[in-house]
């Protein structure tokens, strides 16, 4: 790398630089001689401002920066999956085996193993006419995952030559392309610059949810495959864990998931936890669909702003593969903090509470990276963004969360009294949404229960209607009810804690198939329709209550497992039975 | 640094007279090479040393942030000279039992410690690979805190209080009382205090040593007549002999941070001081950063047995919870303990809000071969009826106790034995985890069988106590 200025003033991550003789927007840096990767994000004259992923402690005024011609890109190949990163794809593991528990600065260590080697089984022969995007051949990245090798955007021609079956390392060639600008040799990794988003065919039209295991997601608050979603809510309410739960339990093929400013033994736990959690679809241990990137609260505040684009750009990767990919991003807040960090230290103007003015179109550049397309190679891919935002003081009308509501189209808004008081996930069935529930209607139809909309629907006006009623209550008490009114707060009782109510600790209840949830949901809402009509008849609600079968449903969650959900028919029929009696004895 | 030879270096980055002088800050014109917090060493007309270190550099000027204040310098008779390096401590074994200033020198009368390395004080992040995840259960005996809250090694777990509320006086029995069941080892404690007043660290002191554990301790005051921008450097500080003591000499380290608000304050008027665009309640935008460099400074790593637990002590003002302070802390610490004046005015100690205190640690500490099996569910049962109580209360006030139903009333009862036994206890007593969840099993025996759904039919069995 080249001298191309020298360093001016440092303020913190911000390092500003003057007598540059050459340079471009965005370009990777080196500066000084600790050698700190840097990015390039003002030019001016002949000076420049310099965005630096380490920690500058020491760095001088009159040190050298190092040009390298480059924007900031990520490796992509196999050997990915498994892996954990920093903000800069930066291998935490291997820099931990090069330097020991802590992180110093300057360490320049690969994406992806140098030395490894991939069974490679071509897809294509001399001869063939390929184009950008096209698969080239596969390589077993885990036992799980096929990696198909891509064509990279932007080449395309005639194959003069490809690798017979064998293995290779990433840096072996294993392809040539005659292009229209000559033959291009091609190897199983490939660069992309973080900023840029992939290229693909078309979006397509959302279909299937995104399957979580989660009730109150699937059922009330459900995201399609492709979608994106906001879980804001204040410390301690429960966005991480609902993280955790979509990483481990979610029917995605592979999961990126994005620790940005958050805490260390957070990573440390998916690190330690993933590895020994078999994936209940494949039979395969977690961690052989998942990558991590860890840009903990106390490393490097722009390698945190960073983090997200490499996060999407990984998930870009796998998505033009064919494959569904679901980003796990804790926090969009701290990211757009840095942001406002990074932009106060480059003394820009700045819009609401110190955010730049720029925020919304980042955020909205980045969940438009989501969406279910159809791929340069034909198939159907997805990237689906679960992204928690931190409100400060947990108020909603914070700028971030403000703008983030533009550009998702769900929202799970975690409630901190539901959480105080430790019902969990503590997502508001008030003031949550989803505007999915139309594009994976057809899903639930067909794979769930045929009534699956209406189902749904009438608990969701019923927590409603308990919710007004609530009201009442609260001024002069619940005996003043008529009983179908009292109906209508034990049901909704009755659903709140056998149904949205999940643990994420008990190995039965934190992950509910999409069988198991149709028919928990039918047991209840046949439960209050028959009560309702026996009320009708002139039952009271409190043999109603004295009905044993209510205690088997309360505890249904964890008496049935996945595996054996036949024993819900058993137990709707012993249900419909006994409401049978109780409304003949009325008569 | 590449010093050829240091003496040599140390006398070219000599400065005779500064330009300006705001507050805590200086500005010097015509010096170079001057790296990015470097500390700094001034000299005042009558010969007076202080420490600083530099905020910005640019080329021919830097911003230095005194440490020691400014008062008294001039702008003529200021010298100034750039050690080429941040602060560092000197770390040994030998501090334990030691009195130090906010910047690591001593206090007490004693020499200073000799040691063979001198760690920078800002540390390094310590890489999520190399973290072992804390899972041991820390007795305090503490009814909330241990049935309800529990606290592990290697956690860092805050206590958010109030001006007036008796934070100290938990935390000193947190810290007398803190052990491992079945293991023989105690807790070195490294104590730092930030813009405290005297008392609060005599009080500390005091019960150290009547507990007869002062040898164990190292303390770091920087107490309210100390200046303030000498506080940002004390949780350094001490962080970073913690550090020593846990990673590399394997010992099982407490770090009680008191009273972090006046570390905020600090950070505040530093950052008004340069003029920088502020966030919330003008608290400088990037405070969650720079608190998240002290907090993660805690938990255990692979290949040193030993542990930083760090209780961190905050008073919110005006017992705002959603104060940036307190905000901030509780988006990065696992958990908090919250204090309550209402519960310190009805006369309960420890005055703990269990509803809005939190252990995020707590699920893998507890349970089998831990605590006790039922602990989970017998917690989160406590945490269910008290929600209700919340409920009951509040309607009770509007319609009157005599309008509620029996239930409600049971709910009631509930409420005062669980604030009475449960939660009430003396400042000497010490309660081992099974006391702890019988008596919660006590309260919640007030309630019928059927109210109880976060328990298991063989734990109502088990541990129900039916009316006499
Ligand atoms: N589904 C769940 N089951 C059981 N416990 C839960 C569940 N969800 C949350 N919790 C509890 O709530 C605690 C806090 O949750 P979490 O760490 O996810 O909060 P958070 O919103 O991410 O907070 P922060 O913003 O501070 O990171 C957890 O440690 C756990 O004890
Ligand atoms: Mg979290």
């Amino acid at each position: 790398m080249e001298v191309i200025g020298k360093v001016s003033r440092v303020v913190g991550p911000v390092v500003h630089a003057r007598e540059v003789t050459r340079a471009q927007m965005l370009e990777l840096v080196e500066v000084g001689e600790q050698r700190l990767i840097g990015e390039i994000v003002r030019l001016s004259g002949d000076e420049i401002s310099i965005q630096v992923y380490e920690d500058t402690t020491g760095l001088a005024p009159g040190e050298n920066i190092y040009g390298s011609g480059l924007p900031l890109s990520v490796e992509l190949g196999p050997g990915l999956i498994g892996s954990i990163y920093d903000g800069v794809q930066r291998p935490l593991e291997l820099i931990k085996k090069q330097c020991g528990e802590f992180i110093p600065k300057g360490v320049k260590v690969p994406a992806l193993p140098r030395d490894k080697k991939w069974k490679f089984t071509p897809s294509v022969k001399a001869g063939d006419s390929v184009t950008a995007g096209q698969i080239l051949g596969t390589v077993p990245e885990t036992d799980r995952l096929e990696h198909r090798v891509l064509v990279p955007p932007g080449v395309s021609g005639k194959v003069v030559k490809i690798a017979p079956a064998g293995a290779y390392t990433i840096e072996e060639e294993i392809a040539v392309v005659e292009t229209a600008s000559g033959k291009k040799p091609l190897r199983l990794a490939q660069p992309w610059p973080v900023r840029q988003a992939r290229p693909n065919k078309q979006r397509l039209p959302f279909d299937a949810p995104l399957l979580t295991g989660q009730r109150v997601i699937d059922t009330l608050f459900p995201i399609a495959k492709g979608g994106t979603v906001a879980v804001p809510g204040g410390f301690g309410t429960g966005k991480t864990v609902v993280e955790h739960q979509v990483a481990k339990w979610s029917d995605a093929d592979v999961v990126v998931y994005i620790g940005c400013g958050e805490r260390g033994n957070e990573m440390t736990d998916v690190l330690k936890e993933f590895p020994h959690l078999i994936d209940p679809r494949s039979n395969r241990p977690l961690m052989e669909r998942t990558i991590l990137i860890a840009n903990t609260s106390n490393m490097p505040v722009a390698a945190r702003e960073a983090s997200i684009y490499t996060g999407i750009t990984l998930a870009e990767y796998y998505r033009d593969q064919g494959y569904h990919v679901a980003i796990m991003a804790d926090s969009t807040s701290r990211w757009a903090e840095a942001l406002r960090e990074l932009s106060g230290r480059k003394e820009e103007m700045p819009a609401e509470e110190g955010f730049p003015a720029y925020l919304p179109t980042r955020l909205a550049e980045f969940y438009e990276r989501a969406g279910l397309v159809e791929t340069l190679c034909g198939r159907t891919g997805s990237i689906s963004i679960v992204g928690a935002v931190s409100p400060p003081g947990g108020d909603f009308s914070e700028p971030v969360t403000q703008h983030t509501k533009r550009f998702i189209r769900a929202f799970w808004a975690l409630d901190q009294d539901l959480a105080n008081s430790r019902h969990y996930p503590a997502i508001s069935w008030l003031d949550s949404y989803s505007d999915y529930v139309d594009d994976v209607g057809n899903w639930w139809k067909e794979n769930g229960d045929p009534e699956w909309p209406a189902l749904r629907t009438e608990i969701h006006d019923l927590l409603r209607r308990e919710e007004r009623l609530q009201q009442t209550v609260k001024l002069m008490g619940p005996e003043v009810l008529p009983d179908s009114q009292k109906l209508v707060l034990d049901t909704a009782k009755l659903f709140k804690n056998t149904f949205l109510q999940q643990s994420a600790y008990d190995a039965i209840d934190q992950y509910s198939t999409a069988k198991k949830q149709v028919k928990m949901l039918r047991i209840i809402v046949t439960y209050n329709r028959l009560a309702a009509e026996a009320i009708h008849k002139g039952v009271t609600i409190q043999t109603l209550r004295a009905l044993p079968v209510l205690e088997e449903i309360s505890r249904m969650k964890f008496s049935v497992s996945n595996e054996d959900v036949a024993k819900f028919d058993a137990l709707q029929g012993r249900l419909e039975k006994a409401m049978e009696e109780v409304a003949r004895g009325a008569q | 640094m590449t010093a050829t030879n240091p003496q040599e270096l140390l006398k070219s980055r000599e400065y005779h007279g500064i330009q300006k002088l705001e507050g805590p800050l200086l500005f010097i014109d015509n010096v170079h090479n001057v790296g990015y917090q470097e500390l700094v060493e001034l000299r005042d007309g009558s010969g007076r040393e202080r420490l600083g270190m530099i905020l910005e550099t640019s080329r021919g000027s830097a911003v230095v942030q005194v440490f020691e204040g400014t008062t008294g310098l001039d702008l003529a008779h200021t010298s100034v000279r750039f050690r080429g390096e941040p602060l560092r401590l000197p770390v040994t074994k030998s501090m334990l039992g030691r009195v130090f200033d906010g910047l690591g020198r001593p206090t007490d009368g004693g020499p200073a410690p000799v040691a063979e390395e001198r760690w920078d004080v800002n540390g390094l992040p310590i890489n999520p690979t190399s973290r072992v995840y804390p899972r041991k259960f820390i007795e305090t005996g503490i009814s909330a805190i241990d049935g309800m809250n529990t606290l592990v090694r290697g956690q860092k777990l805050p206590i958010f209080s109030g001006a007036g509320l008796p934070h100290d006086r938990v935390t000193a029995q947190v810290v007398r009382q803190a052990k491992i069941v079945g293991e023989d080892v105690s807790f070195a404690i490294v104590f730092a205090a930030m813009g405290v007043k005297h008392d609060v660290a005599r009080f500390f002191i005091d019960n150290f040593r009547n507990t007869g554990v002062l040898e164990n301790v190292v303390l770091f005051l920087s107490l309210a007549d100390a200046p303030s921008v000498e506080r940002l450097q004390t949780p350094r500080t001490a962080l970073t002999i913690a550090e020593y003591l846990a990673f590399r000499e394997n010992m099982h380290v407490l770090v009680v941070l008191t009273d972090m608000t006046n570390y905020c304050e600090a950070l505040r008027e530093i950052s008004t001081a340069r003029s920088e665009i502020p966030s919330r309640k003008s608290y400088p935008g990037y405070m969650y950063s720079d608190l998240a460099s002290l907090y993660e400074r805690a938990g255990m790593v692979e290949n040193a047995t030993g542990s930083i637990t760090q209780m961190e002590i905050l008073t919110m003002p005006s017992d705002d919870i959603s104060h940036p302070i307190p905000d901030l802390t509780g988006y990065i610490t696992e958990g908090q303990i919250v204090l309550d004046r209402e519960l310190h005015q009805k006369g309960i100690y420890p005055p703990i809000l269990t509803l809005r205190s939190l252990s995020r640690l707590m699920k893998d500490g507890i349970g089998k071969g831990m605590t006790r099996d039922d602990h989970a569910h017998t917690a989160s049962q406590l945490f269910a009826a008290l929600a209700r109580v919340k409920d009951v209360r509040a309607l009770a006030s509007v319609i009157g106790e005599e309008e509620l139903s029996t239930l409600d009333h049971q709910y009631l009862q509930f409420g005062d034995a669980f604030e009475r036994t449960f939660l009430s206890q003396r400042e000497d007593e010490d309660r081992s985890i099974e006391e702890t969840l019988d008596i919660g099993w006590k309260c919640l025996s007030i309630l019928p069988k059927e109210e109880l759904h976060r328990v298991t039919d063989e734990e109502i069995a088990k541990h129900y106590v039916k009316s006499s």
